[in-house]
């Protein structure tokens, strides 16, 4: 299996503050790799380097490499802009855009970039939507405010919204910490599916959550990656005392 | 214990009397002003009013069309070369400054909206009625956007900044450049507060006295050429109300009613919209 995206030696500082050191690790493609570890161990900083989502943030600085099908993403040239259409993002909280209707969410990525053809977008939008399995619940209603959905199916309209600019990887952070049991197990189930295209890097806080539904998992403590390999070795034979204090709930 | 509390009933009773009086004493002359120019300019409205210009000495009637006219197209300058300034200057203080740059461009735009109108009225009198050798409705409308251009800027630089950061993110994630997330989600997130400042900086300019005063001078005819002299509402009225004549000041009390309803009619509207945006 080839690698998605690699990290060299990736180090991020804000200011004074080094909140993630020295890390390398690289993420399959079509696959789903989870972070675990604490909280404020830096793992959804690490993850918002893998599309630059720092560059707005005046005091980070992000060091080393972070290779995207072995392109560096931080080399010399390279639009921020053209690295997002390829890295989607799905974040804690669901966020679709408040003056929008259902459709026009789906399709933002392309309104927001300008027209599109009405034919393409109504396509776009039926297929995303049933893909997020969630046509079958708003398909009556698609010009009604998005805020007019549950939090479960915000996230997967933001979710839907993610995948209809056709990434290559999407990143999560914590897509599930905001939701209830059962919008929960929706929104694992969804990326199980998912994988079969994409490679997903998801950020959680939750360890059982790592456990159902990714491949590989690395374990970041305080900024620092302590270990990562497959899940299934992870959660059983951990080789580091730090990773087996944490998933069997000593610590964190 | 009794007698404290009922030294505490009378304290209450007393604080609250006295928060009253100073309640009632702030209405009192709104009221006044209000009430005064109800009864003085109501009777001297008339359909003339709205539709001539202003008559000779000595001849009955006339109206201020040519104010109204002219206020209209002095706004609508103002607007035109404010509003821009205005708006994109706060899209950059929010979104790309945060630098010693910004600070001091709000810092300007402070002091600038504090500075007394008669002083923007002499910069604009220096920059454009000297060189081009008279007054024009065109000095006129750069002055009233010196004074729009500070109150739009910090107004819609706050409500840019109210805006949730997590939708910018969203935005930024798809894929839409800084530029374009900033116009379509965050200004379009933040436009009934844009909005509401807009109108609030319009209803401030329209009621403008003394920066017309060396620009557009006014006028006793109509007149709709933006390098020649203009008439607006507010000189009007300050001409009409201090000339000899009982039935110029007839006129300057409409008009004076005139400008008080447009701007009244503004500040509910810019309200309309600040609520709608708490409620949706």
């Amino acid at each position: 299996m080839t690698d998605k995206v690699q990290l060299e030696e990736v180090n991020i500082h804000f200011g004074k503050t080094h909140a993630v050191k020295d890390i390398s690790m690289s993420f399959p493609e079509n696959s789903v790799t989870a972070i675990i570890g604490p909280s404020g161990c830096g793992k959804s900083t690490l993850l918002r380097s893998i599309n630059r989502m720092h560059d707005l943030v005046p005091s980070a600085r992000v060091t080393g490499k972070i290779l995207l099908d072995n392109g560096d993403i931080y080399g010399r040239g390279v639009d921020p802009v053209s690295i997002r259409r390829r890295v989607g993002m799905v974040f804690q909280k669901p966020n679709p855009f408040p003056a929008m209707s259902i459709y026009d969410n789906v399709v933002a990525g392309y309104k927001l970039n300008g027209r599109m053809a009405r034919a393409e977008a109504d396509e776009i939008v039926e297929s995303c939507l049933k893909r997020v399995a969630l046509w079958d619940e708003v398909k009556d209603r698609l010009k009604t405010n998005a805020m007019t959905l549950s939090g479960g199916q915000q996230q997967r309209l933001c979710i839907a919204r993610t995948i209809a600019v056709k990434p290559e990887v999407i990143l999560m952070d914590e897509p599930a910490s905001a939701l209830d049991p059962i919008s929960t197990l929706k929104i694992e189930e969804l990326i199980e599916e998912l994988k079969t295209r994409y490679t997903i890097i998801i950020v959680t806080h939750n360890m059982q959550q790592a456990a159902r539904v990714s491949d590989y998992t690395a374990f970041l403590y305080i900024g620092e990656l302590i270990e990562c390999g497959e899940t299934k070795k992870i959660f059983t034979t951990p080789e580091q005392k730090q990773t087996e204090d944490y998933i069997t709930g000593r610590f964190g | 214990m009794m007698r404290s509390m009922a030294f505490r009933k009378t304290k209450n009773h007393l604080m609250t009397l006295l928060m009253l009086t100073a309640t009632v004493a702030v209405l009192v002359p709104l009221g006044l002003i209000f009430f005064h120019i109800l009864k003085m300019g109501f009777s001297s409205l008339s359909l003339d009013f709205f539709t001539q210009i202003p008559k000779p000495t000595g001849e009955e009637g006339g109206g201020m069309a040519n104010g109204m006219l002219g206020s209209l197209i002095m706004i609508a300058g103002a607007s035109l070369i404010g509003l821009p300034v205005g708006i994109f200057g706060a899209i950059y203080l929010a979104e790309f400054g945060g630098s010693k740059v910004s600070t001091s461009i709000r810092f300007a735009a402070d002091v600038l909206s504090g500075t007394p109108s008669i002083i923007t009225g002499m910069v604009a009198y220096t920059l454009l009625v000297v060189p081009m050798k008279g007054f024009s409705g065109l000095a006129g409308s750069v002055a009233l956007a010196m004074i729009m251009i500070p109150i739009v800027l910090r107004t819609t630089e706050e409500q840019l900044k109210m805006v949730p950061g997590s939708l910018r993110e969203a935005s930024l994630a798809l894929g839409v450049p800084l530029w374009r997330t900033s116009l379509k989600v965050t200004l379009r997130s933040a436009l009934s507060g844009v909005l509401t400042g807009v109108l609030l900086a319009i209803a401030r300019i329209s009621g403008e006295t003394a920066p017309l005063l060396f620009t557009s001078l006014g006028n006793q005819f109509w007149s709709t050429d933006i390098t020649a002299p203009m008439a607006a509402i507010p000189l009007q009225i300050f001409n009409f109300a201090i000339a000899p004549y009982e039935d110029w000041h007839r006129l300057a009390w409409a008009g004076a009613l005139v400008l008080v309803t447009i701007m009244f009619c503004l500040s509910l509207t810019a309200r309309y919209f600040g609520r709608s945006r708490h409620n949706g």
